[in-house]
């Protein structure tokens, strides 16, 4: 089978949903394009996992560990959340044009996603990176309120000057690679010839393509926007947005890592992370709106995972790829809680949330397993995967970084269990009548029974073919071998 | 008639190096012009500038390659984005006088000028990393003060579309230097760009449209309301 079917998929979906009757036609479209979609990935990650690569075009369209990693994350969240809208536009009554123009861009959304580790690239790859912006933005800005509007303004403002200075990068490269001459100008072709490449150059590449692309997968201090838009948008959409559109950004600037004078920059990279960790640790004390609680917590979890490459060993590199995954399948469960609460109380305020325990059951019951799930609770698979890089942190003899990120995961699990403690127990508030509140679908307690499963699993098991998949993901952030 | 090839490398040189020095006049002019339509012409003709040193790049490195970008660039971005801007929008934001910039012109050009000269240091270090390459010394300097300058046109200003122009002006400035460090780069790259930056167009096109019937303004830069502070 071709590489290219897979992203073909979501934008098939795309085009069927746009002329789907009715309004299930399009969510049933976009739910069977995910599910497709996700076949195709699981197909592409076990010939990965048993053949270590897998080529479609040589030097534009192939896969490694590292990315077939990242296309099965997507691939999963995708059909979560495309399950999850489902329930989502039935309960808010749209017309059918306005459930059209939600399954269009969606799958056009996520068609950019599972393109950015599909190519290999590089100025292609920033073409797929830009999509992934320019495809959401209608979603950020769909309730069409003043305030989704200012967040979809923010949101591709900031995006596009990341792409505009990552661009440069991304030329930059090419010159590097064009210097030494020989193979191709994709990420394997470059890591072949990682050490002869001049050293000027690349780190110039890198410090660009960190900072644009650092803006668009939120990293401090350019992540100004990301609450924003991260709790503006539809809530399926945050789901995809914050445990995965900012994870395949940050992948790309991963993909540079092996390129770099061997650990000249950890202590930068160490730095860069921990800057993002303690201020989000720190931001989330302070919110008001239970879905920027979880938005800031994904700007610290990016942090954490560019501490654990800082470390520079395979060991780091593997608890990088192993929060990779955590936080992705976490994260959008979290988002799925919160979607699932602001339907049924109609309200973002954490203050004007109480004894929710009370009043919906399983809401609450998911939104503190979410809670306890991203703060890195045992067992669940945040727990595992912090556990694993605070290891290799000491390790690697990165205490004064290690001490840092633990105080910091501190205060952001306090953090968030303190504001989600005062929504979901204390006395339930006399119903207000003003607010407008529904039922919450079936589809949607689906997806929060579905989400729940694997973050359960995969903090007491790792099923051997994920392990084998994380093993040659990490090992693509090492530089390669030089005969 | 036909030169003398030493002379003619030096003609094409001296020709792109005029062409670089108003590609950055008109950034400039970017930051501090106020007339909506004045920002639109400029924007044009900083793309024609970039498409000048992109045709001149091509004779002097003889590659088709930059040729093709320079046409490429001529038809998206000095007449499809122009078109595109003046059929999604009505007239009246055209012949606005933008009063509400964050920066007076003033303070607006004294630090566009502080930037250009930290993009001259900044690309030092890059230089010399490309040693004796005349091109790459011209273009890469002013196309990091492209890049600087277009985001503080961006970041200064707050009507839709003197922001969306600094926004592609600075993809435009990342190009001027691109031209002169990647000319072989495959042309796949350059025609995904270009797609890139119309589906920008017409994106940013259809979200002012929504804030304009929603707001009553295109000011989007004076939408505040989202901050962490409490609300009153």
């Amino acid at each position: 089978m071709n590489l290219l079917v897979i992203p073909a998929i979501p934008l098939l979906a795309a085009l069927v949903a746009s002329v789907a009757p009715g309004r299930k036609g399009a969510p049933a479209v976009t739910l069977m394009g995910a599910c497709a979609t996700l076949g195709g990935a699981l197909w592409a990650a076990a010939r990965v996992a048993s053949s270590g690569r897998l080529v479609t075009i040589a030097a534009w369209a192939e896969l490694d560990g590292l990315s077939a990693l990242v296309l099965l994350v997507v691939a999963f969240v995708a059909v979560l959340a495309a399950l999850y809208s489902w329930g989502y536009l039935s309960a808010h009554g749209y017309e059918p044009r306005t459930v059209r123009r939600y399954g269009i861009h969606f799958n056009l959304f996520v068609f950019a996603l599972v393109l950015v580790p599909v190519l290999a690239e590089p100025a292609l790859v920033w073409m797929a990176v830009e999509f992934t912006a320019l495809f959401s933005v209608l979603l950020v800005g769909f309730d069409g309120t003043p305030e989704a509007l200012e967040a979809a303004w923010k949101y591709i403002a900031l995006m596009f000057m990341g792409a505009a200075i990552a661009l440069l990068g991304v030329f930059l490269l090419f010159r590097a690679q064009a210097v030494v001459g020989g193979g191709h100008y994709s990420w394997e072709g470059l890591r072949s010839i990682g050490p002869r490449l001049p050293q000027g150059l690349v780190i110039a590449a890198f410090v660009l393509i960190l900072v644009g692309f650092g803006t668009k997968s939120g990293l401090v201090p350019m992540h100004t926007w990301l609450p924003d838009a991260h709790s503006q948008a539809p809530s399926p959409v945050c789901a995809l947005l914050s445990g995965v559109k900012t994870t395949v950004v940050l992948y790309t600037i991963l993909r540079l890592v092996p390129l770099l004078p061997a650990h000249e920059m950890d202590v930068w990279l160490q730095g860069v992370g921990l800057l993002s960790v303690g201020t989000a640790a720190f931001l989330l004390l302070q919110v008001r709106d239970y879905k920027r609680l979880f938005a800031y917590s994904t700007v610290e979890h990016m942090g954490i995972i560019v501490v654990a490459v800082g470390f520079g060993t395979p060991h780091g590199a593997y608890g990088a790829m192993l929060q990779i995954v955590s936080h992705a399948i976490t994260k959008s469960f979290c988002f799925f809680a919160a979607g699932s609460a602001l339907l049924v109380v109609g309200t973002r305020e954490i203050a004007s949330v109480r004894g929710l325990v009370r009043s919906s059951p399983l809401v609450a019951a998911s939104l503190l397993f979410g809670a306890l799930a991203i703060g890195g609770a045992p067992p669940m698979a945040v727990f595992l995967s912090e556990f694993a890089i605070l290891r290799a942190g000491l390790a690697s003899g990165a205490y004064l970084a290690t001490a840092l990120l633990i105080g910091f995961i501190a205060v952001a699990f306090a953090g968030i269990l303190l504001h989600v403690n005062r929504m979901v127990f204390g006395p339930a508030p006399a119903p207000d009548p003003a607010v407008h509140r529904r039922a919450l679908p079936t589809t949607c307690v689906l997806t929060l029974v579905l989400g729940a499963i694997p973050i359960l699993v995969l903090g007491v098991y790792q099923p051997s073919g994920l392990h084998t998949l994380m093993t040659q993901a990490a090992a693509a952030l090492a530089p390669a071998v030089v005969p | 008639m036909p030169m003398p090839p030493a002379t003619s490398a030096d003609w094409l040189l001296n020709l792109n190096a005029l062409a670089g020095g108003a590609f950055l006049l008109v950034s400039f002019g970017l930051v501090a012009l106020r007339q909506v339509q004045g920002c639109v012409r400029l924007y044009v003709l900083q793309s024609v500038l970039l498409a000048t040193s992109a045709l001149l790049l091509s004779a002097l490195f003889q590659t088709w390659h930059l040729y093709a970008v320079g046409i490429l660039d001529l038809a998206t971005k000095a007449v499809l984005i122009p078109w595109m801007l003046r059929r999604a929008l009505h007239d009246e934001i055209y012949v606005r006088r933008e009063i509400t910039q964050v920066f007076n012109i003033p303070t607006a050009l004294l630090m566009a000028l502080a930037l250009a000269i930290a993009a001259y240091f900044l690309s030092r270090p890059m230089l010399a990393a490309v040693a004796h390459d005349a091109p790459v010394a011209l273009n890469l300097p002013i196309g990091l003060a492209g890049l600087l300058l277009g985001g503080l046109t961006a970041v200064g200003r707050r009507e839709a579309v003197p922001l969306l122009l600094g926004l592609l002006a600075m993809e435009n400035s990342a190009f001027f230097a691109g031209i002169a460090l990647a000319p072989e780069l495959p042309l796949t790259a350059e025609v995904s760009v270009a797609f890139d930056v119309l589906v920008l167009v017409f994106v940013v096109a259809v979200l002012t449209r929504a804030v304009e019937r929603r707001t009553g303004t295109t000011a989007v830069g004076a939408l505040t309301t989202l901050r962490e502070d409490p609300r009153g």
